[in-house]
């Protein structure tokens, strides 16, 4: 016996969805906007940003969940704009706003969501901690060179300990896949302490361990 | 005297919990063990290393047995008085007798003193009776017989049927059904290996109550872990304790040494086919490491960093398999649940909340220390029947319930029954415990202020509005408390508040605005007065108050000329004198020593 569909209703509209579908996914597959900034096709869910985040109700229950990380349940009601959804993504860009007040990708959101003014003092960061760089040495790379070091506030990206890590490859893909794009190849693996790939046509030596690369 | 001393006492029991052992318990132990020798030689009298008094503010603790004298601040100096006149000679030592402070005279027995004799322990249920090394002295206090009944009459079935009867509830704070909980883990798809996790990684500030039970019953907790992994299928249990419990960690690991050469541990458990062993993880003392999820990566080996959920650990835990986590208070429930029954555990409490709970009492209260009382006790009864009141009888403000991620409850709703409903109805949470006295003299901005930074340091920085919203709110706060807060902060403390609390990935964040959510409830004027009239009512913000002195009532002293440790205050004796508020540092000293309260009632003036 076929089992019944399973559905879920995002903005009024009814989906049926696959198993292990989160929400944000099935949204995005009907051309629902949900802002993200933590969020990258090619890595496993995160939910740091919260910026996903959606109003769910299952059962007599209605909750705040971050859609990105939600798997769909059958006989969900969600919608991704509500007064209070809205007021949460603004609150949550102005705190980035605040922290990288010079980044692209930033402003870009905050202009999307409509925020103008920042009622904090602002500083200067160049990273928001959206982790992409670190999933994707670990999860697609799979070397693992760099992590989150110290806590809290005080959060940073960087290889153990603050070390030279030697298990960089220099591949590139942390700068390539981090969405803030506001330093380059050269700035990040000198302030990381990190293999430094340098060289022309497409073959790069390493500064450190002066091994030949392709893709310098 | 005969040569042979005749006596009743059988042992002297020194408390060996944390505070006692750094009050000099051990140093105590010794001098009445050398003065036994001196003045009764030959008698049958013990000095045992006894389980935690949980009256922690008056260590040494020594307890006479069988009669339950407790002298308390015993010194070295003191152990040749208590042989020589309680033991040999059966009177009491009035001069070091407890003294609650609430009654007349000296306290002769455990049992009738005000603090203790409205309590009613199961959790702590050996409290200073036992030695906590020692598993004989825990099997002869009906230890390891609920065990035994678990095992080896009961179905895993039925045990998790006596603890739903039970109403057990999550003792470290979110008070999910203990029952139902394990239920889930039992039903989930089978596979070899199920684990249960104790939860060890006490942080709340002035909660002491996990520490307490690790340190001086740890049997109770290995016992209840195994009830829990017979019900659960659990093959390996884990204990996930910090490593700033050393005594703790040392004696939990003691005891699961015992209970594996007693055959209580291990394979084939009494000669069953259940097995189960127990390993003890120490965690580096990360607060977020309390959050299930973060304390599971932290035993993997990675960062202490909590995931989003589901999957839920019942479904996907430790490695990926079935886990359930319990609290140290709850593990340390289940063998007398089990022994006696889930209706005799549900007959205390109220409706939803059952059984007993702990609580630490702390603050501004004169009888501090652990309690155990039934769920429902009303808040009035904790504060005045067992802590004595409030310290020096000041007017009581507030109490801080449920740690940092709790909220203030205000002195006029003293008489709400204590469980978990009615204080999350008051905005504030059970958490694991802790129960904060604040008197007049506490400032609810400063208060705020100070747990928000708590969370502040703590929050492990995954998420944005925790790592962000934290920091901002405490940037405000900091501003109001020294004397910069602007129109619009209140606003903004609440709308960051919201946010944090419905956005943010685990249960630090989603908790942690409650500190300035219920002091704005309840305190919102204290705010309102810090940032348009620039006044702390309490007296407490140095950058909103001014020292001055009264001349018509300063008498001349020089106390206060001595006590200034700048040379703000000059004066010749007699005459009064002259505060200089370019050097005053507003420490307070000068109010502090000042006589003449009494006379002048205010003669250094708090403006």
């Amino acid at each position: 016996m076929a089992e019944r569909a399973k559905s879920i209703r995002i903005d009024g509209r009814k989906f049926t969805f696959r198993r292990g579908q989160t929400i944000l996914g099935i949204a995005r597959e009907h051309g629902i906007d949900i802002p993200t900034l933590c969020h990258h096709e090619a890595l496993e869910p995160y939910g740091s940003c919260r910026l996903c985040v959606v109003e769910v109700k299952s059962g007599d229950r209605t909750r705040t969940m971050a859609s990105c990380v939600t798997p769909a349940g059958d006989g969900m009601v969600v919608r991704t704009s509500t007064p209070g959804i809205r007021e949460i993504r603004k609150t949550l860009i102005m705190l980035l706003l605040a922290r990288c007040p010079n980044i692209e990708s930033i402003k870009a959101m905050a202009r999307k969501l409509g925020v103008k003014k920042v009622p904090f003092p602002k500083s200067d960061e160049d990273c928001y901690l959206c982790g992409m760089c670190v999933r994707a040495c670990a999860e697609i790379v799979g070397v693992r060179a760099i992590g989150f070091a110290q806590r809290g506030h005080e959060s940073v990206v960087a290889p153990p300990f603050g070390l030279v890590s030697n298990a960089c490859i220099g591949c590139g893909t942390c700068t390539t896949i981090c969405p803030a794009r506001t330093f380059d190849l050269d700035k990040v693996f000198a302030r990381r302490g990190m293999h430094r790939v340098e060289g022309k046509d497409g073959v790069g030596r390493c500064i450190i361990c002066e091994t030949y690369y392709m893709g310098g | 005297m005969s040569k042979k001393a005749v006596t009743k006492t059988r042992s002297l029991s020194v408390c060996h919990g944390s505070c006692c052992v750094l009050a000099g318990a051990r140093d105590v132990a010794a001098a009445l063990k050398a003065a036994l020798k001196e003045n009764l030689p030959g008698a049958r009298v013990k000095v045992k290393k006894g389980r935690c008094s949980a009256r922690c503010g008056g260590g040494p603790v020594v307890t006479v047995e069988p009669d339950g004298t407790v002298y308390t601040g015993v010194t070295p100096g003191d152990a040749a008085e208590i042989v020589k006149k309680h033991v040999a000679g059966g009177k009491v030592v009035r001069r070091l007798a407890a003294k609650a402070k609430v009654e007349p005279g000296p306290i002769p027995a455990l049992g009738e003193s005000g603090f203790f004799k409205d309590q009613v322990l199961i959790a702590m249920r050996n409290r200073g009776r036992i030695d906590p090394d020692s598993i004989d002295d825990y099997i002869a206090n009906e230890g390891y017989l609920g065990m035994a009944k678990a095992v080896t009459e009961m179905k895993p079935e039925q045990i998790v049927a006596e603890v739903k009867k039970a109403g057990l509830r999550g003792r470290g704070g979110g008070g999910f059904p203990t029952g139902l909980k394990w239920e889930i883990c039992r039903n989930s798809p089978s596979c070899d290996d199920k684990y249960i996790i104790c939860n060890a990684d006490e942080g709340d500030p002035g909660a002491f109550m996990d520490r307490s039970l690790l340190e001086s019953d740890p049997h109770s907790v290995i016992e209840g872990m195994i009830i829990g992994a017979r019900a659960i299928g659990a093959t390996r249990g884990y204990v996930y304790v910090r490593e700033e419990y050393p005594l703790a960690c040392d004696r939990v690991i003691k005891a699961i040494d015992d209970a594996r050469a007693y055959g209580l541990l291990g394979e084939s458990i009494l000669k069953s086919d259940f097995s189960f062993d127990i390993d003890v993880v120490r965690g580096a003392g990360a607060f977020v490491c309390g959050e299930e999820t973060a304390l599971m990566a932290s035993i993997e080996g990675k960062e202490g960093k909590p995931r989003p959920r589901p999957p839920f650990p019942a479904q996907s835990g430790l490695w990926g398999k079935p886990t359930n986590v319990n609290n140290v208070e709850t593990w340390a429930n289940v063998p007398p649940i089990a022994l006696r029954g889930g209706a005799w555990y549900a007959s205390l409490g109220t409706a939803r909340s059952k059984g007993t709970k702990v609580f630490s009492l702390v603050g501004k209260v004169k009888n501090t220390g652990l309690i155990e009382v039934p769920m429902g006790t009303t808040m009035r009864q904790i504060i005045f029947d067992i802590g004595g009141g409030v310290l020096k009888d000041r007017e009581l403000k507030a109490v801080q319930t449920g740690g940092p991620s709790g909220g203030c409850i205000p002195a006029d709703m003293m008489d709400i029954p204590v469980d978990y409903e009615e204080l999350a109805r008051a905005g504030s949470i059970m958490g694991s415990g802790g129960l904060i006295v604040m008197d007049d003299e506490t400032c609810m901005v400063d208060v705020a202020r100070y747990f928000v930074e708590f969370l502040e340091d703590e929050s492990c920085g995954k998420c944005t509005p925790c790592r962000e919203g934290i920091t901002r709110m405490r940037e405000i706060l900091d501003r109001i408390v020294e004397g910069k807060g602007k129109r619009g902060d209140i606003e903004l403390l609440e709308r960051l508040a919201f946010t944090i609390k419905e956005a943010s990935l685990c249960g630090l964040g989603a908790t942690a605005p409650n500190p300035v959510l219920t002091t704005l409830k309840y305190f919102r004027d204290e705010y309102e007065a810090h940032i348009y009239k620039k006044r702390c009512p309490a007296g407490v913000c140095k950058a909103l108050i001014i020292y001055r002195v009264v001349a018509g009532k300063c008498t001349g002293c020089q106390r206060c000329v001595r006590a200034c440790p700048v040379g703000a205050i000059s004066g010749p004796r007699s005459q009064p004198h002259n505060l200089d508020q370019d050097k005053c540092i507003k420490c307070g000293a000068c109010y502090e020593v000042c006589k003449f309260d009494a006379i002048a009632g205010d003669a250094i003036y708090v403006e």
